[in-house]
């Protein structure tokens, strides 16, 4: 099968960017669409131009890494998978795909479709964690959780943190992603101690790295590669509520 | 090259309470004028840089992905052993102990073993107490399942993502002491240089991904936590950033190179489907709880798998190993598959593939239990190959997957290079020659969270060495060399791409080290590989420059180690003349196809000492003694 | 606390939807009031006096609704503004995945009704657009609010506009009542879509409850 591909160029921040077309002949429809790029790189190598640059690492969906708005949507069209999941056979022969970065103020530009989404480092850094040391914790069976909490933990713990959520999001929000984290650590009776401070900070540091607000149109939840509920963000957003009544 | 293992005197299981009774301490107040550096952020890199700070060290650490919860660790499905004995059924300290040196066929050093087997149990309270979420019963207690090469059921996990919510407990780990001042995280940064001082390792040369500033940081102690070489290979189960590239320029440091040709071959992973293919997927070893593992018996056979009738059907795993069946140890499981496919029996395109097929699990336990357990090893499966496993069996193969060689390390985790410690994958301690399943999510976290923090403190408290700055001439001499690599790959300006030479090479590795290996096959690869090395740094295409991002570049110098490894593997596995686990010498199998260890000869660790570009690596040995566990023929029969 | 609830997006959300909430019961027992009008002139009449002349209660609510309107305009557009700078290079291809038009108009949807307010409190309160309307008394002096109605929504331009802001009102209305559940938590996982096709029913209920007064008058059901 044959693609042609609008492929959004730029060579770093500093350097505006634009759209480049590329076509790529005698693809096979197995091909992962990061393969369909690899496929595109080696011509472009081969004539000693700079290859696409695109994050990716893992390429079977759990790392995170891979980003791309892909005809307008993240991931791809496919639901429930990352970019490295997506397969041609998704595409229709002879197609236009129009590849272009995850755009977010939050998330700067580095290159052709590589941002930096640090930002997410850093509201996990301000409280996404259960403050325990290393050392000697009680056995762990001396701490039962009921199943289907431990179930919906792992729901919002299944987060990869690759971004898509802000991606779709007509604000730029992030948070699935940080209702995500909070909701699995706020679910957990381990968490319970840390639970309002957490939630406060990680908030607060959303809000300071420049994500927008949730207009609760649930198109994160659309796009999330791993099917993280938007019911997470209400399970956050009461959190929040109930540490500022109780932290005034 | 002086390789003393330091292991501590007396009987295998009081081995590392004496260890900690005599290790040296560095007082509290004295840990923050200490600087560590800890690079790679996988379970092992993470959870020993989270543990570092927590005692009050300065850590620094460096990853290549652009957030320390990308490294590959993440990808591990299955799960992560432990000896914890929840379910009653006969385990103990000493049979994961056991069993991980006889899946290892005795190539492991028994002290290591055995430790790894008695952290194992703290470690998963410590996972449960950050809120890992593992599976659980409706008693709210932890759940576990069987892996191979096991009869007891002691494998923890968390979903088919147990990597996954492992590395975020130790990433979180670790950014809380980001959050506190304790920890400087280096992300998009590779290490491309160890630097020696004294004969002590201390600092690294690095380069920054993002603008290719070449830098330097000088520490009191290195610490590598890269990963393992499976992409070496080309096509492996590896994320695609796995390289060898810091422990190889530790080697070329003076670091000894343990057991290069170890390397693990996954027998569940989604067959190759054509030559575009970029990376392997494995499909987790769980899946071979309930499936069951068959191939037509007659050669040629292309019925569909559903026409094929049970009496034509050879179960071979089954019928090979009854008392282990599905659940028989990796390297031997894929080099049966590997027979059966080599006879003409296996399926799917090429005939490179046999059937892992659920139909009786399907019928016994019925559809929401199996989705329950491996709903998304069934999607991902679905979204790779379009087939519903649910209805048709899946088609696997094995492919490379995991590294058990690599820089040699003693009971302290400490190379030969003194203040270079090496922890998970890329040491080569605990697994021998062949590694159980659900076993490196252990060993990554047994180093980082309860080893390493421990005997990293007797090396400061005993070196007493001065930090050097980060200007000082053996650093700038470093990075002048770093500098000057990275200018001789871009001025190549050749015809071949990168990745065409990395394919070229993982071919080669492939076909004459991979799952079976002959004298004159390795003679050759020993041939093909520099041929194809001189060829690289005369044709290698490395479009861009060195300022911005340069994805070719980052990849081109992975691949030129690649080329020195491999050579390195052949060399290794050539001069092991006997096969045991994952290293299978067709000169030396018994009657019915089997491993032949040769105990007198080769009950060593083998070690490579670099010596110069010109000159042959020199083979050292580090003899492994059995005390506990006696040498025995391993049989899963 | 009072800094963080307006510094922070959350809290901004928190105060939408409290101050949502607010006015959407009061539109509907607006609406409630309205569909007196199928009951009688006697009825209505009674109804409003009741209201004109329970000062004590008329007027903290009409102090109690403005703060409110004010406090949801005010985050509103602060939210709005917000939002627009967190994209400066925009998508040039954009499968608006999920995003309802109705979500994403909102301060247009909201601009509008407020505007509309104003318009109908000068038109039925206050009475300078429609001079007629203010001198339509019942025999006991209070507002004969069934003739004034009437007179009204016989003009088909009034009934039209009426209609049309109602129309836009329950637009907003279908997303706002939805959201705010999920702005002050009140939700349990697997609920959603029973919560947004509750919150949509309850839109056209409004829509209508509101909708039927001037179309029964245009149709002269009402007279």
């Amino acid at each position: 099968m044959k693609l042609k591909l609008r492929v959004w160029r730029q060579k770093n921040a500093h350097t505006p960017g634009q759209f480049v077309e590329y076509h790529a002949d005698n693809l096979n429809p197995n091909m992962s669409f990061l393969e369909m790029l690899d496929v595109v790189n080696e011509q472009i190598a081969a004539k000693g131009e700079e290859p696409i640059a695109f994050d990716h690492d893992c390429r079977e969906g759990i790392c995170g890494a891979c980003s791309c708005v892909i005809n307008g949507e993240p991931h791809g069209p496919h639901d429930k998978v990352t970019t490295c999941q997506t397969y041609l056979r998704s595409f229709q022969d002879g197609a236009t795909v129009t590849i272009e970065p995850f755009r977010a103020n939050a998330f700067p530009l580095i290159k052709d479709l590589v941002v930096d989404r640090t930002a997410f480092d850093r509201i996990i850094q301000a409280g996404g964690y259960i403050s325990v040391g290393t050392g000697h914790p009680p056995d762990a069976n001396s701490l039962p959780v009921p199943k289907p909490l431990a179930d919906l933990a792992m729901d919002a713990a299944a987060c990869i943190g690759c971004g898509a959520c802000v991606a779709a999001c007509k604000n730029a929000s992030a948070m699935l992603f940080v209702a995500a984290k909070v909701s699995h650590l706020n679910l957990l009776p381990q968490g319970q101690p840390e639970r309002d401070v957490r939630a406060l900070a990680m908030v607060d540091q959303m809000d300071k790295e420049g994500f927008g607000a949730c207009t609760v149109t649930l198109s994160c939840q659309a796009v999330c590669p791993k099917g993280i509920s938007g019911s997470f963000i209400a399970k956050m957003n009461r959190d929040f509520l109930r540490a500022m009544l109780l932290n005034p | 090259m002086k390789l003393d293992a330091r292991i501590p005197s007396g009987p295998v299981p009081q081995k590392w309470s004496v260890c900690k009774r005599d290790l040296k301490l560095v007082a509290p107040n004295n840990k923050r004028k200490y600087e560590i550096l800890v690079v790679g952020t996988g379970l092992a890199g993470s959870s020993a840089a989270a543990t570092l700070a927590e005692l009050g060290y300065q850590v620094k650490v460096f990853c290549l992905q652009d957030s320390p919860r990308r490294a590959h660790s993440v990808a591990a499905q299955g799960g992560i052993n432990a000896a914890k004995n929840y379910q009653n059924d006969g385990d103990s300290v000493h049979r994961l102990f056991y069993d991980t040196i006889k899946g290892g066929d005795f190539r492991s050093r028994e002290a290591n073993v055995f430790r790894l087997a008695e952290v194992s149990v703290n470690i998963i309270d410590q996972c449960a107490a950050q809120g890992v979420p593992f599976a659980r019963e409706y008693s709210g207690y932890l759940t576990n399942r069987s892996f191979g090469g096991a009869q007891v059921s002691r494998t923890f996990y968390a979903r088919g993502q147990t990597g996954q919510q492992l590395l975020l407990g130790c990433y979180q780990a670790m950014l809380r002491q980001a959050h506190l001042g304790q920890v400087r995280i280096f992300p998009r940064t590779e290490m491309l240089d160890l630097v020696v001082v004294n004969g002590h390792a201390k600092g690294i040369v690095v380069r920054d991904l993002l603008t290719g500033k070449i830098s330097s940081h000088a520490g009191d102690a290195v610490v590598l936590a890269t990963g393992g070489y499976t992409n070496v290979f080309y096509l492996s189960t590896s994320g695609r950033g796995s390289n060898v590239t810091a422990i190889w320029r530790a080697y070329k440091k003076g670091a000894a190179f343990a057991n290069p040709c170890f390397t693990q071959i996954h027998p569940t992973c989604i067959p190759v489907s054509g030559d575009y293919q970029s990376k392997l997927t494995l499909m987790s070893e769980s899946l071979r709880n309930d499936g069951r593992v068959w191939v037509p018996k007659q050669p040629g056979d292309k019925r569909p798998p559903a026409e094929i009738p049970e009496s034509d059907r050879d179960y071979y795993l089954e019928r090979m190993y009854p008392a282990y069946g599905n659940l028989a140890p990796r390297d031997i499981s894929s080099r049966a598959t590997k027979r059966v496919c080599d006879e003409g029996r296996g399926v799917g395109p090429g005939g490179l593939g046999v059937y892992l097929d659920f139909s009786d699990a399907l019928r016994r336990l019925g559809r929401s239990v199996i989705a329950e357990r491996y709903g998304n090893l069934f999607e991902m499966y679905e979204e790779i190959t379009a087939e519903n496993a649910y209805e048709t069996p899946m088609r696997i193969y094995p492919a490379p997957h995991y590294a058990m060689g690599g820089l040699w390390v003693d009971y302290h985790l400490m190379s030969n290079l003194p203040g270079l410690f090496v922890i998970g994958e890329a040491n080569f301690s605990d697994h021998g020659a062949n590694r159980l399943g659900a076993s490196a999510l252990m060993q990554g976290l047994a180093d980082g969270y309860f080893i390493l923090p421990y005997t990293i403190g007797n090396y400061i408290a005993t070196a007493k060495q001065t930090r050097p700055q980060p200007d000082a001439a053996e650093f700038r001499e470093s990075e002048a060399e770093v500098a000057a690599t990275i200018k001789r790959l871009l001025a190549i300006r050749g015809k071949k791409t990168v990745r065409q030479f990395h394919k070229d090479l993982g071919k080669i590795l492939w076909e004459k080290c991979g799952m079976a290996r002959t004298a004159a096959g390795l003679q050759q690869a020993l041939k093909e590989i520099p041929t194809l090395r001189e060829e690289f740094w005369q044709n290698v295409s490395v479009p861009g420059d060195d300022a911005d991002l340069n994805q070719s570049l980052e990849h081109a110098g992975r691949v030129a180690d690649f080329f020195e490894l491999g050579e390195l593997m052949c060399r290794d596995a050539l001069a092991r003349n006997e096969s045991c686990g994952g290293h299978f010498r067709e000169e030396y199998q018994t009657a019915d196809g089997e491993c032949q260890r040769n105990d007198t000869e080769f009950a060593h660790v083998a070690c490579w000492e670099y010596r110069s570009a010109q000159q042959p690596p020199v083979r050292h040995i580090e003899p492994l003694t059995f005390e506990e566990a006696h040498l025995a023929e391993r049989s899963y029969k | 606390m009072l800094d963080r609830v307006w510094k922070s997006t959350l809290g901004k959300k928190f105060l939408m939807a409290v101050t949502g909430t607010g006015l959407v019961l009061f539109v509907f027992v607006h609406m409630m009031g309205n569909l007196q009008m199928f009951l009688g002139p006697e009825v209505i009449n009674r109804y409003a006096a009741m209201l004109q002349t329970s000062i004590e209660f008329l007027w903290p609510a009409r102090f109690g609704l403005a703060i409110f309107a004010l406090v949801h305009i005010g985050t509103g557009i602060t939210l709005t503004w917000q939002n627009r700078q967190t994209r400066d290079q925009r998508y040039a291809t954009r499968k608006l995945v999920k995003a309802t038009l109705a979500s994403r108009t909102m301060l247009w949807t909201g601009s509008f009704v407020a505007l509309y307010v104003v318009y109908h409190l000068l038109h039925f309160t206050i009475g300078t657009i429609d001079l007629h309307l203010a001198e339509m008394k019942t025999p006991d002096g209070h507002r004969d609010v069934y003739r004034m109605l009437i007179w009204a929504f016989q003009d088909s331009r009034v009934a039209c506009g009426y209609i049309l802001a109602m129309g836009v009102l329950c637009f907003h209305l279908s997303h706002g009542i939805g959201a705010l559940f999920q702005s002050l938590g009140i939700k349990k996982p697997g609920y959603e879509p029973l919560i947004y096709r509750l919150a949509r029913l309850a839109a056209l209920g409004l829509l209508v409850g509101f909708v039927s007064v001037p179309v029964a008058v245009q149709l002269g059901w009402l007279q």
